[in-house]
């Protein structure tokens, strides 16, 4: 045996002369769901890989058109189950847009800080799931501990931990409940130690840091040419963020930067992630500082729901309220492209009316689906072991891809 | 509508220069620009404009409009990072038509085109690998489209024989 060094592909294929097709998935766990990779090997070398989707597709598009356009807030919750405020947001934003809705101050910060806090939850669960991937079984618990609180808040706010849906189409869902600062200013004192505790255990790990630098690379114009969005970009050091190129819902208002690096590997991407959650601690204080007060929801009678309280008393309150529940409201003729900076990337929403109550047809670019598509060039002339490394990278939610 | 975006973008009146058969409307809505392609001319139009600086493809799609002729519009999200902008290209294309594809200028553009073709059933020419994405391979509709049912007939277990 001559002196051990990295495996020499020309070597591996001389010495099997054939190769192998392995089917990763549907069922593996590092694919977080349901994704099939078909991989040709020629020993532990993955020639060529195509991923195959569709297994969670459920017609949720086909869906929408059927149901009146405040039904479908809670079906854009079940998109993309990690970040279901994000989705909220979006057709939210585009439904309004149609409209010509301007959504009062509180609503507008109220949805700032809150897909703040999803992005948090988001980061969380893809920190703990890629660490374990790798083999660091306890970030996975501690990203968890702190992924509890989150959920527990969005419970306070709207009663649901996951499937939110409290953004609606002209504000918000119900007033922001009693205590919810106290809750959020506990979490986010605390928020920024615990990062650090994640750091302390990656980012100097030696065995982290074989596992991930130099892995998963692909160059930057590889990558904007296949379509792909949000950290990974900015990893491979594209300094574009939705949130301040397009702002909406107040973002202009709030300081954060946009963290970059430009090695474009995994371990780039775990540290623009870890710094995005900082910045959105920072976009949380500056909220719960200057959260403004007024009403919840915008003062569109026919859109928003009623006060329960109006109801009661008001002959008007009631007509709306009924009209509402039964027949929706008509949004003009026209359509809206609508983007936000989902914690994967662009999500964008495109929304066509027909001047109806339902919509006509809603589309969703989703984040996932864009990025995924860069996965052949990501692990093509890698080990096969990289390729778990490199899918956690990519921090994809198969409900968002298949839709 | 499609004067005014002439003389105020740039990179539109260039693009009229350029493929003077190619742009048939445009118009502006609520901030957001949409210009109507000649369905022939859908990759030629593409690759000008990515050479102009729309770099990225955000998304391909499609709407059906059934029952009106022609009844599809497959819409194209462009976006120009460095100047923030975004482009909305459409072409209206009969049942059946089938539009040049425009991976050869973005490559993202693959999945994309196989979703449409999945779900709307419009074909692409000149794909790599125009199969179904979203669905299983042998099946046999296009689910987006309007005249296809949203509920299944009613699933009844006295009709199906049991081993």
């Amino acid at each position: 045996m001559s002196e051990p060094g990295p495996a020499q592909p020309e070597a591996v294929s001389e010495a099997t002369g054939r190769r192998l097709v392995l089917n990763m998935g549907p069922q593996h766990p590092s694919t977080h769901g349901v994704l099939r990779l078909v991989l040709e090997l020629d020993g532990e070398t993955v020639v060529r890989a195509e991923p195959e989707i569709g297994f969670l597709h459920t017609g949720i598009e086909k869906q929408c058109e059927t149901r009146l356009y405040h039904q479908v807030v809670t079906l854009t919750d079940r998109v993309d189950y990690l970040a279901p405020l994000s989705n909220n947001l979006c057709y939210c934003l585009a439904v309004e847009k149609l409209l010509g809705l301007e959504v009062p101050p509180l609503a507008r910060w109220m949805r700032v800080m809150l897909t703040e806090l999803t992005r948090l939850n988001s980061h969380l669960v893809w920190l703990g799931t890629h660490a374990l991937d790798i083999g660091a079984m306890s970030v996975f618990l501690y990203c968890f501990r702190e992924r509890e609180d989150i959920l527990r808040i969005f419970e306070m706010f709207s009663g649901q931990r996951m499937m939110t849906s409290y953004f609606r189409i002209g504000g918000l869902a119900v007033e922001p409940p009693r205590g919810w600062h106290r809750a959020v200013q506990n979490f986010i004192q605390a928020f920024p130690s615990r990062l650090d505790e994640y750091e302390e255990l990656l980012t100097r790990n030696p065995i982290w840091l074989r596992r991930t630098k130099g892995i998963g690379y692909v160059s930057l114009e590889d990558l904007l040419d296949l379509g792909v969005t949000g950290p990974m970009l900015r990893a491979a050091g594209l300094a574009w963020d939705i949130r301040k190129a397009e702002p909406y819902s107040d973002y202009d208002k709030f300081e954060f930067d946009i963290p970059t690096r430009t090695e474009s590997d995994v371990y780039a991407r775990y540290q623009v992630r870890l710094e995005e959650m900082r910045q959105s601690t920072r976009i949380i204080r500056q909220a719960l500082e200057g959260m403004p007060s007024g009403p919840h929801v915008a003062d569109a009678p026919g859109i928003v729901l009623p006060d329960r309280e109006k109801m009661k008393t008001e002959m008007e309150a009631l007509i709306y309220h009924f009209k509402i529940v039964t027949e929706g409201f008509r949004v003009p003729p026209g359509e809206v492209y609508q983007a936000v900076e989902s914690p994967r990337g662009e999500l964008a929403y495109y929304v066509v009316s027909d001047g109806g109550n339902r919509p006509w047809r809603v589309y969703m670019r989703t984040p996932s689906f864009g990025n995924l598509q860069a996965l052949p060039a990501m692990v093509e002339g890698g080990l096969i072991a990289d390729v778990v490394a490199a899918l956690g990278s990519m921090d994809f939610v198969l409900g968002d891809v298949d839709r | 509508m499609l004067q005014e975006l002439l003389e105020s973008v740039p990179v539109i009146s260039e693009l009229a220069a350029r493929e003077p058969q190619a742009l048939l409307e445009g118009k502006r809505d609520r901030g957001e620009i949409t210009l109507v392609i000649a369905p022939s001319r859908i990759a030629p139009v593409c690759r000008f404009l990515k050479e102009r600086g729309f770099v990225r493809l955000s998304s391909i799609t499609a709407v059906d409009w059934y029952p009106a002729e022609p009844r599809f519009e497959v819409v194209y999200h462009l976006h120009d990072i460095e100047h923030n902008q975004r482009l909305r290209l459409k072409c209206r294309v009969h049942e059946g038509e089938s539009l040049e594809s425009v991976t050869s200028v973005w490559r993202g553009a693959n999945w994309y085109e196989r979703e449409v073709w999945d779900l709307f059933g419009i074909r692409f020419n000149n794909h790599p690998n125009l199969r179904r994405i979203l669905l299983p391979e042998d099946w046999t509709d296009h689910p987006l489209r309007k005249d296809f049912p949203v509920h299944g007939g009613r699933y009844d277990y006295a009709d199906q024989e049991h081993p």
